[in-house]
């Protein structure tokens, strides 16, 4: 019985961007200026009258590395959602670039427009080879015929190698990616994201079920991408955390509670307050 | 004499004397009332009369007789039964055929009998179309007596096509001792249909006041001819206008009655989608043999009649449990032994239960026969509430949408108030979780799927009282049943109910537009539309948890 | 499976060679040998073998929706009977005045019901590449309407199934409507000749036959082109994982509307070789059974590997050709059975159990 006439008119007014060839590429469209890449402003979205995000504002620079924390239920997987275009937000604006509306683009545009996502459980094809997943990963046109007639070139193909050798699968190449260990696929999926070469990184919890070892070689990839990319990474682990972040963003009831350096949050008092229940 | 079995007609010498004899008896046997058995004899004789004019005499006098046998003789003439036995001067009619003659029966003593050795012999009595109209008027006087009130209000709207002054004077006599409101107001029409007819100008507007607010079509005849033929201007305009308040109410009983069917539609669709809205919306297995589940309750009926002849109007009774049991122990054992196996693999659950159905419907075909077996009806189920003359409701869709409800009614209850609903929803939100709550999650599927096939069961009963049952019952049914549940969105029974009335609605107000296939088709259109715009249908289950 | 990159791998090398070789040997049995002889192919049994090739092309056209991308259609009945049915308009001109009414233009049935001149819709279908064009088209615009819309809401897995399901019965009630001008429940049939050639002559049979095995290869090498590019490996990821397709870029409705079309469109061409070779077509071919029970042939016969749903539609149909003449009774328990104990115990279909023998050697 709810068929909401704002969402119904909405849809008609973007009827036109059924036929996405006549939509500007939206890669081409990025525009940064003062060196900000992600801007979202004043957004709130609720489920069922439970306020998941609530007049977030968040401002993500070009090549920044922001670590951004907070308890269950403070909002980060929603706020991700938002900015790859999973959820709506009922009000308030996400610009990706100067120009980049976020808002209006479904994930595929966001994605080729240069935002990448790691999920919080490894989704990677199992059915399919660690190659054949950073190749469906790889920056490219992602058209119906020219996916159909596409072939890898030999610049490419160096390009797969050279990735698998950077996430350490360079022997499992054509093992079934769903035969890997937890942590394996973790890895691929940090491959995939490179693969897509974005210009902004989400990366949710990316050390979870790995090794010490496999975190810090994680933490070094992580901030050698920082500079050329922008990444924004969701993680509970304090240590890792504290290993990468210059600036730190807390979380909580779907606003920001407190940002800055790492030793500047954990002196706050109330982000104190909100993860001891001082 | 007279009582022997068979009258020999050689026998008896003298015919005139015969009649006189049966004459005397018939005034000894009737004589509360000395007059009207006066009218009932002299009508007798005139019946026997060879031209109309007689036959009319004797029509207009059984009219007026009190004589309790007058109607059946009214009813076999006009009928065209009544003969006259030429020789003997008596009324009989044909019992049967004998040779080249008849077995008679007096018309007045039914246990005599003669026999008619040639068809030369009797002679048919001759009604034509104004004597028809004659004795019609003349039963529904008669009529106008009767101590049941149906029979007396029937009485008077026969006669309200030819009032009369005669007619409207014995109306208001008859208005005084009328206690019975129906019958009283319908006698009012009678008169103002008199008056309409023969009366001043202003008597007329009255009359076409009164008028008004009836919706027997004798009256919308008379209140036609008033506007169409009427001389006087402002009477004329009356009636028009008092034709477009009738033609008004008709309208909106109309509406009535098509949202009433389509009401009963609507219940056979949730009885037939309800067990599914628990098997496909809270379990999310999808049951293709779903169908065969109804089909099984109907046959169940079936067979609950076949051991109960005697019992038809109880069978109903006892087919419910008998067709939930049946159909949910069914149920049970395609959980326990297919589906159970498939959980996680949705397309595979659909090809499997499939398959079942084919089985299931090949093993009633050859356990009972490709042909559809006979559901008797109770009786208690034929017939119908009249509310007004153009509006009344049937008995068997009212009971439907009746055994709709309240099979919705408990079903909530078990969902919403017991232990069991209690865990099936558990379990259908989070598995992992109910099972270490220590919730048997196993037993649940079984049983809650036992409950879904059950209710399956119960709607087969149901539908044997509707359609025919037969092997491919349940094929009919399981498209538009998934239609429902997806329609009013899967896991809410609110949603199944709202989706199944208003499809049923819907479909029912689509028909006299453009015909029952073509509503069909259409209702099928825009459900796949609808589910494009929302695929989680008209109530969507809400929170986190639906997602995925 | 994740190698298979190679257009024309092993099996498909010893797939389109069984495929040839037993055209030609039917072929040449039926002309070479004479009639009496133990070896002699009927050309009847040509013809039931024709109408196989066409089931197994219809197959094939089911798994690469359903194999490779997941998308288990209930509908694709549909798409054959419509790509039957235009075939069917163009047979019944051809037949012109030699109908029972004997009208030059209108077909018996609408001499029947006393029609006066033909609907717009029959307009164009005495012209043969006219009514080939159709055969493809109609199949396909209806797959783009209805992809068009299922796939831009994201309606999938269960629900799409039973849509498309909802679609077919659809589609059914209404060509059984005299109204529609398709022939009622009779249909189209009393077919007389095709391109001038009779149909009841054995080397049209023959050759409708040839023609089928020849559709089929195509059919087959044309999936086969689709599911080893990188489009079959995003319909596969598709399958796998939706949403993860979707944020690295893919425009997974695009992807999976373009595969139904062409897919419904090689459907149409399977139900446009059928007709002639059955020499009838009617509404009946809607029918959710039918539709169904086709998945059943991919299933049986294996997923997501083409020459897989052949070897089931030709099994499949073979023990149905067998069962209805020598045991009707049996036929839906056997069919039953089939659906129960294939997805209980073969869930990869015969394929999966040649390719297990395979891996054990």
């Amino acid at each position: 019985m709810s068929i909401s006439i704002p969402s119904y008119l909405d849809s008609i007014r973007h009827r036109d961007r059924v036929f996405d060839f006549m939509a500007p590429q939206a890669g081409d469209r990025l525009e940064i200026k003062n060196g900000c890449m992600l801007y979202v402003e004043d957004v709130s979205v609720s489920f069922d009258g439970f306020k998941a995000i609530n007049n977030l504002n968040l401002y993500i620079d070009e090549g920044e590395l922001r670590c951004i924390i907070g308890p269950n239920g403070a909002g980060k997987t929603t706020m991700m959602d938002i900015i790859t275009g999973k959820t709506k937000p009922d009000t308030g604006s996400a610009y990706f670039g100067q120009k980049i509306n976020l808002l209006e683009m479904s994930e595929p545009e966001i994605a080729q427009a240069g935002i990448g996502r790691k999920f919080q459980k490894p989704t990677v094809f199992e059915e399919q080879s660690v190659f054949d997943n950073l190749e469906l990963a790889m920056a490219g046109p992602r058209g119906v015929l020219p996916t159909l007639f596409s072939k890898l070139n030999g610049e490419q193909n160096d390009h797969i190698e050279q990735v698998m050798v950077q996430i350490g699968l360079q022997d499992h190449s054509m093992a079934r990616s769903g035969a890997l260990s937890h942590g394996q696929k973790q890895w691929l999926e940090i491959g995939m994201l490179l693969m897509q070469n974005p210009k902004l990184l989400l990366v949710d919890e990316p050390v979870a079920g790995m090794t010490h070892q496999e975190m810090d070689r994680t933490a070094e990839l992580l901030t050698s991408l920082a500079g050329k990319h922008s990444v924004i990474v969701v993680e509970h682990d304090m240590d890792f955390v504290r290993s990468i972040a210059k600036k730190v963003t807390v979380l909580h009831q779907g606003s920001v509670l407190a940002e800055g350096s790492m030793d500047q949050i954990q002196s706050d008092a109330r982000v104190k307050e909100v993860y001891l229940g001082e | 004499m007279f009582c022997l079995r068979k009258y020999d007609l050689a026998k008896c010498k003298s015919p005139i004397r015969f009649i006189n004899i049966v004459m005397l008896l018939a005034v000894m046997m009737c004589s509360s009332t000395v007059w009207s058995d006066t009218f009932f004899d002299q009508s007798m004789s005139k019946l026997l009369g060879k031209n109309f004019k007689s036959v009319t005499q004797g029509v207009e006098l059984l009219a007026k007789s009190n004589d309790e046998r007058a109607e059946q003789v009214l009813q076999t003439l006009l009928a065209g039964d009544l003969y006259r036995l030429k020789k003997e001067k008596r009324l009989v009619t044909i019992l049967e055929e004998r040779g080249k003659g008849y077995l008679v029966t007096d018309i007045l003593v039914a246990d005599k009998t003669y026999e008619v050795t040639s068809k030369r012999k009797i002679k048919r009595v001759a009604i034509n179309n104004t004597l028809r109209t004659k004795i019609k008027a003349a039963i529904a006087q008669i009529q106008l007596t009767d101590t049941d009130p149906t029979k007396r209000s029937a009485a008077v709207v026969s006669l309200f096509d030819v009032v009369d002054d005669s007619q409207i004077a014995l109306f208001e006599k008859m208005y005084e001792h009328e206690k019975n409101d129906r019958v009283r107001s319908l006698i009012a029409f009678g008169v103002a249909i008199g008056h309409l007819k023969t009366g001043s100008v202003v008597e007329k507007i009255t009359a076409i006041k009164t008028l008004e607010d009836s919706l027997e079509p004798a009256v919308r005849n008379a209140l036609q001819a008033t506007a169409d033929n009427e001389t006087d201007k402002s009477v004329a305009a009356a009636a028009t206008k008092a034709l477009g308040k009738i033609d008004q109410k008709i309208d909106n009983y109309a509406l009535m009655e098509t949202l009433f069917f389509g009401l009963s539609l609507g219940s056979v669709l949730v009885l037939a989608a309800i067990g599914l809205a628990i098997t496909f919306g809270v379990m999310g297995v999808i049951n293709m043999a779903h169908g065969e589940l109804i089909m099984l309750g109907a046959y169940t009926t079936y067979v609950v009649q076949l051991i109960m002849p005697n019992n038809i109007g109880a069978s109903l009774f006892v087919a419910v449990p008998a067709a939930f049991l049946v159909s949910g122990l069914v149920g049970i054992a395609i959980e326990r032994g297919v589906i159970r196996h498939l959980y996680g693999r949705p397309l595979e659950t659909l090809l499997a239960t499939f398959g079942l159905s084919l089985i299931l419907q090949q093993t009633v075909r050859t356990v009972f026969s490709p042909l559809n077996r006979s559901v008797e009806t109770p009786d208690w189920m034929s017939g119908a509430l009249e509310i007004n003359p153009v509006f009344s409701i049937t008995f068997n869709r009212l009971y439907i949408i009746i055994f709709c409800l309240i099979v919705f009614a408990m079903l909530f209850f078990v969902l919403k108030k017991t232990t069991l609903g209690l865990k099936v929803r558990a379990v259908s939100q989070n598995r992992a979780m109910a099972r270490a709550m220590g919730v048997r999650s196993e037993w649940v599927d079984a049983l809650t799927f036992g409950l879904g096939s059950g209710v399956a069961g119960v709607a087969g009963v149901a539908l044997s009282q509707l359609t025919n049952v037969g092997p491919n019952l349940g094929q009919a049914y399981i498209i538009d049943s998934f239609m429902v549940v997806v329609f009013g969105g899967v896991g809410n029974l609110w949603g199944t109910l709202v989706a199944g009335m208003s499809l049923g609605v819907a479909n029912k107000i689509l028909e006299p537009m453009s015909g029952a296939v073509l509503a069909k088709i259409l209702v099928l259109i825009f459900i796949i539309l609808f589910i494009q715009k929302k695929p989680r249908g008209l109530f969507p289950q809400k929170g986190r948890g639906a997602e995925g | 499976m994740h190698t298979d990159k190679q257009l024309f791998d092993r099996k498909s090398q010893v797939f389109l060679l069984v495929l040839a070789v037993v055209t030609v040997a039917v072929l040449g049995l039926n002309i070479l040998v004479p009639e009496g002889s133990a070896l002699h192919v009927s050309t009847y049994t040509v013809t039931l073998l024709g109408k196989y090739l066409t089931f197994a092309l219809l197959a094939i056209a089911v798994d690469l929706v359903w194999g490779y991308m997941g998308i288990l259609s209930l509908g694709h009945g549909a798409f054959f009977a419509l790509g039957g049915y235009a075939m069917g308009m163009y047979l019944m001109r051809q037949i012109g005045d030699r109908g029972v009414y004997g009208d030059p233009i209108l077909p018996d049935f609408m001499v029947f019901l006393d029609w006066k001149e033909l609907p717009w819709f029959w307009q164009g279908f005495d012209m043969f590449w006219f009514a080939m064009i159709m055969v493809v088209l109609v199949p396909g615009i209806l797959a783009f309407v209805f992809g068009w819309l299922a796939f831009r809401s994201r309606v999938t897995g269960v629900y799409l199934s039973i849509i498309t399901q909802a679609m077919t019965y659809a589609l059914m009630l209404a060509f059984y409507r005299n109204e529609m001008g398709f022939g009622g429940n009779n249909g189209l049939t009393d077919f007389k000749d095709i391109l001038g050639f009779s149909l009841q002559s054995n080397s049209t049979r023959l050759t409708l036959f040839a023609l089928s095995a020849v559709f089929l290869a195509l059919g087959y090498i044309a999936c086969r082109y689709i599911v080893t590019s990188k489009l079959g490996r995003v319909c596969m990821a598709i399958r796998d994982s939706e949403d993860r397709t979707r944020f690295i870029g893919y425009r997974v409705d695009k992807v999976k509307l373009w595969v139904f079309v062409f897919s419904a469109a090689l459907a149409g061409i399977a139900g446009a070789l059928y007709v002639p070779q059955v020499g009838i077509i009617n509404p009946n071919e809607f029918s959710p059974l039918n539709s169904i029970e086709l998945v059943v042939w991919v299933a049986i016969g294996g997923r997501a590997t083409l020459y897989g749903a052949v070897i089931g539609a030709v099994a499949v149909n073979y023990a149905k050709s067998y069962f209805t003449v020598a045991m009707p009774e049996v036929w839906l328990f056997a069919l039953g059975g089939l659906f129960v104990l294939g997805t209980l115990y073969l869930p990869k279909g015969i394929a999966g159990l040649m390719n297990r023998k395979e891996a054990v050697a």
